[in-house]
């Protein structure tokens, strides 16, 4: 797989998230975590190679993740659905 | 390309006509108005924004804005999937607009991202019409206002009269559908 990562000061949590690029609440996710300086990779899902695009579906599949994007994955093991910055900040302790 | 005013004057036309507003925040809506020119581009057909879409017309039909959920989820929770569409409460900042969960049943989803996420290969745009049997769909009227359709299941809202899906029944008369 092939994501894309954006730099940030706080590098804590390993935080990965897939995305949709034209979804608005993904966009709202990946600007709060950039707001927050957070360190995350993602995955736009729709735009992917076909290659990741299935990776990423049967990943999320594993995980049990309920349909929709953002997924947020927090060290492997959380997993977040949706925008819901009230958690994400628990979760990131921030 | 479908320019963004286009894009945007047929969302508002289509709010309008059915008293809902599009979302307040300038820059969340222009995300998703550029979200669903860019899958207009991209599949040939606007598919909504926060979905993913699999290109097959057949299996994305019912997530082509303005989707079949929208009347429903603008009912219960003040507005559509992506937040696109939003009643009066949000509009007038009376309620906030927060994400609401996916109505769209998983069968579809599945159906629509393949068994194990396979690419789907079809091609875009309108499929030849198929009759009953090959394609499981079946009529179904509005008894308030006489609207006909011919899908899967009943419309959770008639889009003629309103009248909730309890209205629909199913038309099963002796009418022979020919594939052309």
């Amino acid at each position: 797989m092939t994501p894309t990562k954006v730099e940030g000061e706080y590098k804590v949590h390993k935080v990965f998230i897939y995305t949709l690029s034209t979804c608005g609440w993904c966009k709202l996710t990946k600007q709060f975590l950039r707001d927050n300086k957070v360190e995350y990779e993602y995955l736009d899902v729709d735009t992917a190679s076909s290659e990741d695009r299935r990776g990423a579906i049967k990943e999320l599949r594993a995980r049990k993740a309920p349909p929709g994007f953002p997924i947020i994955i927090i060290d492997d093991e959380k997993l977040i659905n949706g925008y819901k910055p009230d958690v994400i900040k628990e979760a990131l302790g921030l | 390309m479908t320019s963004l005013d286009k894009v945007r004057q047929r969302a508002e036309l289509d709010a309008k006509s059915r008293g809902y507003h599009l979302n307040p925040d300038p820059g969340f809506l222009q995300n998703l108005l550029e979200g669903l020119r860019e899958n207009e581009e991209r599949y040939g057909y606007p598919s909504c924004p926060c979905r993913m879409a699999s290109g097959v017309f057949e299996l994305d039909r019912d997530i082509i804005c303005p989707c079949d959920y929208r009347d429903p989820d603008v009912e219960e929770y003040g507005s559509c999937y992506c937040c696109l569409y939003v009643d009066d409460e949000i509009h007038e900042g009376r309620k906030e607009a927060t994400p609401i969960p996916e109505r769209r049943p998983t069968e579809k989803q599945l159906r629509a991202y393949g068994p194990e996420g396979e690419e789907q290969k079809g091609p875009i745009g309108m499929p030849p019409i198929a009759g009953v049997a090959e394609t499981g769909r079946k009529l179904f009227y509005c008894r308030q206002c006489g609207y006909v359709v011919f899908q899967d299941e009943p419309p959770y809202v008639c889009p003629i009269c309103r009248a909730k899906r309890e209205m629909f029944a199913e038309i099963r008369a002796g009418v022979k559908l020919l594939t052309i």
